[in-house]
This record gives structure tokens, C-alpha cells and sequence, in this order.
């Protein structure tokens, strides 16, 4: 059984997404890409005020290993960030759909979250990968 | 297909999590990079070495051999089991290699290379062979286990023979001893106290479980990069290669100038290179704003480019982001990076950044 929850919804490049249901969704990376990049020390977070665009680039993740780019997956204005990443990048690690979480966004289009993978498409995008 | 240790099985089924490096299938890590870097620093840490290289030179000529192969001068081992830190240059005073070469007796010297390099290297010591009588001989056979920490010494003898246990306990800082095939030496790559251990390939296995028991860690290259570079030691390939003199890499303090009439390859490009003053330096960064410092990032001082960063990282010690850079003569003690797009500043400092598990810097 995977522990991916299934009341998010997931992007191909491995964020998550929570529909707050007020026309605003909280995002993070998925359990997979934070077991992919190893010990995080390191995330730059978008400003709040910034308006970022559904597959661009708008956060990077840094572990030991490598830095790598984190995309939003869906089109609107950063509200909120979660500043205690700063300190504590290991959060991630520890709770990558909970605590872990990056940014909020007030979305443009509540329309484009249809787009996005329910948990059993992404459990399936994971699998392939490791194939 | 990638070439596997003795110990590939034995990483697998304790979790490793295998990458290929230098044409080997290595363990990255076994779980947590970070945690095994702690380990080695705080208690003892073991890293499977295997894909280095053991070669034995005999003869008659190795000393003569090696005193015109290597920068540093093996005339300086007079006992046995000394080790000497070297780099080997061709004509252009260029890194072939950096090694390690103990001295057994005036018929027979032992060094260690690196993995990725091991073709060229034994293609290149075949090559300047002629006129001297030695054989040169890679010791495949040989499994290596490097154990670091600053309770790496205490554990790893209590799984030795007697006869290594004594001679172990009395062993000084850059020598070893030898019981048959085994071959225990004072030396490592970590900046800590601890052993690396060459032994027969067949034994490695029950050896490092026998480690496992005695409250060793095992511990991947990622944390064996993490603590080189707090220790301040250079990475082949990375911090020098071939187009790099040691001179350019932080490295100065390994080439013997004295006697002046020993001819040496690389030699009289050095020697030119010693008196420039546009030559490049290197030099140890902090930084002290946010990010992590990363191969190849450039430096600037102002608007004027000022050096590139030839291997950077994270350090678990400090907590902060540090890294080795090659720089033009003159630079201050602060300069700027280049991080995607956006300048941060850093600090220029000596390394060694963490020696025996403490911070060096002020």
C-alpha cells in the first residue's frame, strides 16, 4: 500500500498540492522527491506578493547532493511561505506532505487543479520511474 | 556495466544506496548522508575503499624510479611503513594523480591511486619505466577499508590479529604495519583520527561485518566528500587534473624543491611557475550568506570576475556552506558569488575548516 495521501493532487515534476477549498492550495515537494534528493540544507523560497505560472520555475530545494528547482503547479499569487524552512530545511525530510509544506497560492483558475494527478496516477508516474 | 567491490552484496543488504563513481557501483550513502558524516566526526565511521587502487613496486631501482616520477621525495621514507602524500605530474607540471606511497624496504614501495584514474595511471608508471629495473604490480587482490573517527582506532583493533593489535596500538600518525596480506595504516581521507586497511579481497566481507558488530558506521562517499572537504584535502578531478599544477591547487607544500638536482617530471615548468606572480591561488571560502556553494560557481569582486570554485558543499560540521577556489593573485578577504543569477558574499579563509571535529575558523 503506498502512503501517498490521496486527498492531494500531484504534479509530474513530484510537488503536491492541497485544494484549501477558498479558492487558495498549499504546495510542497511529494515523499518520493524528497527521498530522490537526500538531506535538504538548503530551500529559497518565492516572496510573497510574487505571481508564479502553473509548470515555472518559483523555489529551489538544495540537498548535500545537488539543487534542484521546484515548479508550481498551478498559476497565481504567492500568499503565504513557510519561513520555518529556513532554519530547518530538514523538515522536509522528516514530513514532506505536512510540516514540509513550501508555499501558499491564491490560485487564478481553480479550473486548472482537473489537470493535476489524483495519488494513484502519481504512485503510477513513481513506479515507471523506477523502472 | 560498472565494476562491483567484494563488498557490493554486503552494501546492498545493509541498505546502501548504490551510484556509480569512477567506473564502480559505490554506496552514495545508507540512509542519511548527514547522520554518517556525524558519525565519523562525533565516534567512528567505515568507508569501503576497494575501488582504489594498491600497487606494489619492486626492484632494485623503484627508489631512483620514484624519486623522478613523483613531485614529493620518497628519500624522505626511511623507515618502514612511512607514507608519503604525492602528486604525480607530467611534462607540463599537470596532475596525473594525487597518491599515497608507503615505503617497505629499498626493493619495494606500495601506492595507493585513484579509482577513476587507475588505467591512465598504470598506463603512464609503465611508461617511465625505461632504464629502471622494477616491476610494478596492481594488487587487485587486496580489499580496502577505510575506519575514521575518533574511536575508529580502539574498534577497529579489537577485530585484528594479535600480532596487528599490538603493532597497531603503537602505530604513529602517516605510518603502517604489515601482518602477511594485511596492511594497517595511520592515514585517511576525513580529517580525523583512524586506519585505512588493505586485506585479502576474500576476508573484506567478514571483516567489515565484524566492524559492524564493534559499533562501527558504515558510511558512504557522500559523507566521505563532506568530511574531505571540511578536512581541507583536495579531490583529483575536482580541486586539480591535468591542466592544473599543484602549484594552482593549494598543493605547494607537497613538492619537494630540495635537493635542486633531482629531476623530477614537471620540474622546470614549476619551477617557472613558482617565480610568477599572475599565477592563480587557492584558497578556502565560506560562505556567509544564504545558499550552498557548488562546483564550478563563479567569484567576483565587484563587477571584475576573480576566480570559480573548484569543489564546494555543504559542511555538516559548521553548518554553514564552504568550498575550495582557484582565484587571481590579490584577492581580499571577502568576495562575492554567483548563485542563480544572484550575488551572495563569502569569506576567504585557510583550510583546513574542521580538524579532529572542531571548527577552525575564528
Amino acid at each position: 500500500m503506498s502512503d501517498t495521501p490521496k486527498e492531494l493532487r500531484y504534479a509530474k515534476s513530484h510537488e503536491w498540492l492541497r485544494d484549501e477549498g477558498d479558492g487558495t492550495a498549499t504546495i510542497g515537494i511529494s515523499e518520493h522527491a524528497q527521498e530522490l534528493l537526500g538531506d535538504l540544507v538548503f530551500v529559497d523560497l518565492p516572496e510573497v506578493g510574487t505571481n508564479v505560472e502553473a509548470g515555472g520555475d518559483c523555489a529551489v530545494v538544495e540537498s548535500v547532493k545537488a539543487a534542484s528547482d521546484v515548479y508550481s503547479p498551478v498559476t497565481g499569487e504567492v500568499i503565504e511561505v513557510n519561513e520555518s524552512l529556513d532554519d530547518a530545511p530538514e523538515t522536509i525530510n522528516e514530513d514532506a506532505f505536512g510540516n514540509g509544506w513550501m508555499f501558499k497560492v491564491k490560485l487564478d483558475d481553480a479550473g486548472e487543479l482537473d489537470s493535476l494527478l489524483d495519488a494513484d496516477a502519481y504512485d503510477a508516474l513513481v513506479a515507471e520511474e523506477d523502472h | 556495466m560498472e565494476k562491483q567491490t567484494v563488498l557490493y552484496e554486503t552494501h546492498k543488504s545493509m541498505g546502501g544506496k548504490m551510484v556509480p563513481f569512477g567506473g564502480w557501483d559505490m554506496p552514495l550513502h545508507y540512509g542519511s548522508q548527514l547522520e554518517e558524516h556525524h558519525q565519523v566526526r562525533r565516534d567512528a565511521g567505515m568507508f569501503d575503499v576497494s575501488h582504489m587502487t594498491v600497487v606494489d613496486l619492486k626492484g632494485p631501482q623503484a627508489k631512483p624510479y620514484l624519486r623522478h616520477l613523483l613531485a614529493n621525495d620518497v628519500d624522505k621514507l626511511k623507515t618502514t611503513g612511512k607514507a608519503l602524500y604525492s602528486c604525480m605530474l607530467n611534462e607540463q607540471g599537470g596532475v596525473v594523480d594525487d597518491l599515497i606511497v608507503y615505503y617497505l624496504n629499498d626493493d619495494w614501495f606500495r601506492m595507493v591511486v585513484n579509482a577513476g584514474t587507475t588505467e591512465k595511471d598504470l598506463a603512464w608508471l609503465e611508461k617511465q619505466t625505461t632504464g629502471y629495473d622494477l616491476t610494478i604490480t596492481p594488487r587487485r587482490d587486496l580489499a580496502m577499508i577505510a575506519v575514521q573517527g575518533p574511536n575508529a582506532r580502539t574498534k577497529a583493533l579489537s577485530r585484528m590479529s594479535e600480532t596487528l593489535q599490538k603493532a597497531g596500538a603503537e602505530l604513529k600518525p602517516f605510518n603502517a604495519v604489515m601482518d602477511g596480506d594485511w596492511f594497517l595504516a595511520r592515514t585517511g581521507y576525513t580529517g580525523e583520527d583512524g586506519f585505512e586497511i588493505m586485506l585479502p579481497g576474500d576476508q573484506a566481507e567478514s571483516f567489515w561485518k565484524s566492524l559492524t558488530d564493534a559499533g562501527v558506521a558504515p558510511c558512504g562517499l557522500g559523507a566521505r566528500d563532506t568530511l574531505r572537504l571540511e578536512a581541507g584535502m583536495n579531490l583529483y578531478g575536482a580541486d586539480m587534473d591535468e591542466e592544473t599544477s599543484p602549484l594552482e591547487s593549494g598543493l605547494g607544500w607537497t613538492i619537494a624543491w630540495e635537493p635542486e638536482d633531482r629531476d623530477f617530471i614537471g620540474r622546470s615548468v614549476l619551477q617557472a611557475q613558482r617565480k610568477d606572480p599572475e599565477k592563480q591561488r587557492f584558497i578556502g571560502l565560506v560562505l556567509t550568506g544564504r545558499g550552498v556553494l557548488r562546483n564550478h560557481l563563479k567569484l567576483f569582486d565587484g563587477d571584475e570576475p576573480v576566480g570559480e570554485i573548484t569543489s564546494g558543499g555543504f559542511a555538516p560540521t559548521l553548518e554553514r556552506s564552504i568550498a575550495f577556489a582557484r582565484v587571481k593573485p590579490g584577492i581580499g578577504e571577502t568576495c562575492e558569488v554567483e548563485i542563480r543569477g544572484k550575488r551572495v558574499s563569502a569569506q576567504v579563509v585557510k583550510p583546513p575548516f574542521v580538524r579532529h571535529g572542531k571548527s577552525q575558523l575564528s
